[in-house]
């Protein structure tokens, strides 16, 4: 078996095993990447020589014997909106194109304790707002399924990269769907945790209260596996929160007999391609012939959650974004005479235009005299939604969803129009509104051949039942990719 | 000044907490560093960094409100002010908006005018900024040493009415501050700083003019000056048929003279909103009474007890409270003396003029108490007692012992000091024309003469008995 098709058990079992060594492991993907990207472009960074001296690190300690973490030597790729310590962190945005964070953010910290190799620095919509990973900077990520469509994103580079064997896993930052949509789009599994499981610090920020980083991995038990390795509690992140689960793989293969599958019909309203409804249906009889209970279910103001969402991440983002002034790092004109036009200058060249657009948006809604019409509504919506989730998870396990309203669509198709892509988000951002984890996996292909994606939603730290249906799921025959 | 109007002033004031780190980071609050020594990713808004709240900053918020009377708010957050300024790394402040941490206080003030209540709207935590250094041939360089260390801002209803008010406000404040120990309230290293908002109205009107704010004023003084300024200015327009432009005015300490900076129309949207990385505050009742239980005895239960128990007056009571460790003296000596009310008049006159800010009094307070006696017993008047405390600073010694080496006793031989005053009436013809045509203050020249004559060691009693003998009255 080539090491780049190897799933994370049977890689990390082989790296273990001394069958195989990190570098041996790290060169593979290497060459994997050398080969693919000139057609994908997953990548905006690869750091070949810091992955090769990593994975050399990595082999020494085996050989002398240490304890190493189930993760040492698996080769990764990460979003470029996650802090890596001398490691140029651009958001695929102009404005950071040279800069380099001087900390790591605390998932590296983790990942670089734990051993995983870092292959570089995967594509993105740039400060992650977009769904096609169209708005980066610097260029296309092509879908690997079909290299004329998109990634979907913001996390493009990042689904793209396992799509095509480029990466064992990488990480993703999901704000409102750019975990899950690009995942559904690739093929790949993806989680979006749960608010706060995953510290955000060195996560450069879209909207604070929305943003987790997760994992994208090509199944289900890997994706688990990498879990393990983000979570827990980080001081220097007040909005994290304790990780009540020690191991998510533990009890995985437990299956879904007994639990209760939510399908609410809100999700399955117009708009929805008809082959994805077939598909996500088709799955939770699936899940029904394995011994699940489904039932349909209301989910009432759902379609209020896309605005909401709207205006709660522009205006964080209209705030988050401010500090970047071309003062102190990244990006500056050259064509300013005083303070005032160095920022005016620096903001309009350094930023591309759906992050201007986000950012007025923002400032608009958070605006004096506007405040309480949409800022104000979209918490009071906030609040609302959470209930109708708690309603459901009164008597139901997860609830059963399409991630998007169509699979992969050919790029540059939606570029012109930015409403068109907002509304590709509303599946995915009642989650973000409401804090909740969910895992996208493969149900299905199209007529064209494209992945169809499902997403299942879990109660607050639920995500160990996602896995677990998502794993049982996977193993009879749902993954069809 | 102009006595149709009044002036109607509000104050905010700006106070550094005390606490070793700053307010959302672990770097040190230290002032007077090597610049950018002391900052770090979070303080600096790096990309990707979050702000942690420090919980000494909120204890000391609290403390201040109880001192200041004011509610605790059971349930407060933090939210972001946006604007931008090259000494603000992320662009906003983390600040408090429309939920701070106190509200509805109050404190007393004593002037010559009487005794009045001051209200304070609201207490509210919030980071500071950097700030920006001028170099030559370099242009303007960012410290961020002071980026996020933790203030208080305190905002005080439109309750005060004159400079005196004021600077009164102002010194009871920081005395509050000291007092509670949650700021060192060093104007000269500005940690407390202060905000006038300042209109004028007519005498009578219960209607608010447009108001004008001076920012960042670090002296007591500068306060006082740039509110008599802009006082007579604001009639001046008025009463030339024009209206007060709402706007932020500099004060210029050199000229003594405000000057417009930027109009209400130039003002900001902060556009507020709640910072989504900090999660709300929440002060229980347990908490609130075991930080009032850590409030000190405070200035106006000390200037009580000081005006029922030893006959001060409010005036002199309220300057004797104001320093605690002033305070702390004068208690400590009191104790010691049958003569508390004059050693209070010394303490007020002399120690507290003689010790630096945050010194200790290098007198012993018994040594006071002995100098309280002395006087009282009329065996050393006040010239003499000031002199021997000035001896004192310099170097503590047995106020007794020292007296006995000579020069301090007090003249009071007869004999002496009737001749001598036969002599002071007999060459002051002019004065005591003045004196008897009903000028009875023209007296204390003829005192003033004798005090001269005896080198300031008459005994001012037997002084005005024998001088007014020789007069013939």
């Amino acid at each position: 078996m080539k090491i780049t098709e190897m799933s994370l058990r049977q890689l990390t079992g082989a790296l273990a095993d001394g069958q195989i060594s990190a570098v041996e492991a790290a060169r593979a993907y290497l060459d994997a990447v050398h080969e693919k990207e000139p057609q994908v472009g997953a990548y905006i960074t690869v750091t070949e020589e810091a992955a090769l001296a990593a994975a050399g690190q990595v082999d020494k300690a085996r050989a002398a014997g240490e304890a190493l973490h189930p993760l040492a030597g698996v080769p990764c790729g990460i979003k470029d909106n996650i802090c890596t310590k001398g490691v140029a962190t651009t958001c695929a945005s102009r404005m950071l194109e040279n800069f380099l964070p001087p900390y790591d953010a605390a998932v590296m910290e983790k990942l670089n304790a734990a051993g995983t190799v870092m292959l570089g620095k995967m594509n993105m919509d740039e400060f992650a707002m977009g769904g096609a990973t169209e708005t980066s900077y610097f260029h296309t990520t092509h879908n690997p399924r079909d290299l004329s469509r998109a990634p979907g994103g913001s996390s493009g580079g990042s689904a793209a990269a396992v799509a095509a064997g480029e990466a064992a896993f990488t990480l993703g930052s999901d704000t409102g769907g750019s975990i899950r949509q690009p995942a559904a789009f690739c093929g790949v599994v993806g989680m979006k945790p749960t608010y706060g499981l995953v510290s955000r610090y060195g996560l450069i920020a879209f909207a604070s209260s929305l943003d987790q980083i997760g994992p994208l991995t090509r199944d289900v038990y890997s994706n688990a596996m990498v879990l393990n390795a983000l979570v827990g509690q980080d001081k220097r992140d007040a909005t994290s929160l304790e990780c009540p689960m020690k191991d998510f793989t533990q009890g995985i293969e437990e299956g879904v007999k007994g639990m209760r599958f939510a399908l609410p019909k809100e999700y399955f309203a117009q708009g929805l391609d008809p082959q994805i409804k077939a598909a996500v249906e088709a799955a939770a009889k699936k899940l029904e012939s394995l011994g699940a209970r489904v039932d349909e279910v209301s989910l009432p103001d759902l379609d209020a959650a896309l605005p909401a969402y709207y205006v709660i991440s522009s205006a964080e983002a209209s705030s988050n974004l401010a500090r970047f002034d071309g003062v102190k790092y990244g990006f500056r004109a050259k064509n300013f005479t005083d303070v005032e036009s160095l920022y005016r200058e620096t903001r309009s060249q350094g930023f591309g235009a759906e992050v201007k657009r986000r950012i007025m948006l923002g400032s608009f809604v958070l605006s004096a005299g506007y405040y309480d019409a949409y800022y104000k509504k979209a918490l009071q919506v906030r609040t609302l939604l959470k209930q109708r989730f708690d309603k459901i998870f009164e008597d139901h396990d997860a609830i059963l969803a399409p991630v998007a309203p169509t699979t992969a669509y050919p790029l540059g198709q939606k570029a012109q129009n930015p409403v068109e892509v907002y509304m590709g988000d509303v599946y995915t951002v009642p989650v973000n509104i409401a804090g909740l984890p969910a895992l996208s996996l493969p149900c299905g292909k199209d007529s064209n051949g494209l992945p169809i994606g499902m997403q299942m939603i879990g109660k607050p730290f639920g995500e160990a039942a996602l896995y677990r249906a998502g794993y049982a799921f996977e193993q009879n025959g749902g993954a069809l990719v | 000044m102009n006595k149709d109007f009044e002036m109607v002033i509000g104050l905010e004031v700006h106070a550094e907490l005390k606490t070793a780190t700053k307010i959302f980071c672990g770097c040190s609050t230290k002032f007077g560093a090597e610049p950018n020594t002391q900052c770090c990713p979070v303080c600096t808004g790096m990309p990707g960094s979050l702000p942690v709240l420090n919980l000494q900053v909120v204890d000391y918020a609290v403390k201040a409100g109880l001192a200041t009377n004011c509610t605790i708010a059971s349930f407060s957050k933090e939210d972001r002010k946006n604007y931008f300024y090259p000494d603000l790394p992320k662009a906003y402040q983390i600040s408090q908006f429309d939920l701070p941490l106190c509200s509805h206080g109050w404190l007393d003030v004593e002037t010559e005018a009487g005794s009045k209540r001051i209200g304070i709207t609201r207490i509210h935590i919030e980071e500071d900024a950097g700030k920006l250094v001028h170099v030559e041939g370099h242009g303007t360089l960012i410290d961020c040493n002071r980026c996020g260390v933790p203030l208080i801002e305190i905002v005080s209803e439109p309750d005060i009415r004159s400079a005196e008010e004021a600077k009164a406000y102002l010194q009871k404040l920081r005395a509050i501050l000291l007092y509670t120990g949650v700021s060192d309230c060093r104007m000269n290293e500005g940690s407390l700083r202060c905000d006038v908002n300042l209109s004028v109205r007519k005498k009578g009107s219960d209607k608010l003019g447009t108001r004008t704010e001076m920012k960042n004023l670090n002296s007591f003084a500068y306060v006082v000056k740039a509110i008599e300024y802009e006082f007579n200015r604001q009639v001046a327009v008025i009463e030339a048929g024009d209206a007060v432009v709402q706007e932020t005015r500099r004060f210029d300490p050199a000229t003594g003279k405000t000057s417009s900076m930027r109009s209400k129309e130039d003002a900001d949207d902060y556009r507020y909103f709640p910072d989504p990385d900090l999660p709300p505050i929440c002060i229980s009742e347990e908490k609130r009474q075991e930080l009032a239980s850590q409030i000190p005895t405070l200035p106006d239960e000390r200037k009580a007890l000081y005006q029922e128990k030893y006959g001060l007056s409010a005036l002199a009571a309220e300057f004797l409270v104001m320093r605690k460790e002033i305070a702390d003296y004068f208690e400590a000596a009191a104790t010691l003396t049958k003569y508390p009310l004059i050693a209070a008049n010394l303490v007020n006159s002399e120690i507290a003029r003689l010790t630096p800010e945050e010194g200790t009094v290098p007198v012993a307070p018994a040594h006071l108490a002995r100098l309280a006696d002395l006087s009282g017993e009329g065996k050393l008047n006040s010239s003499m007692c000031k002199e021997v405390l000035s001896i004192l600073f310099k170097e503590d010694q047995d106020p007794d012992a020292l007296i006995a080496k000579g020069g301090f006793e007090q003249v009071s031989d007869e004999d002496l000091l009737r001749s001598m005053a036969k002599e002071v009436v007999a060459s002051s013809e002019k004065i005591l024309a003045d004196y008897r045509s009903g000028n009875k203050k023209a007296f204390q020249a003829l005192v003033g003469q004798m005090m001269k004559r005896t080198k300031g060691k008459g005994n001012p009693a037997l002084i005005q008995k024998l001088l007014k003998e020789e007069i013939g009255e």
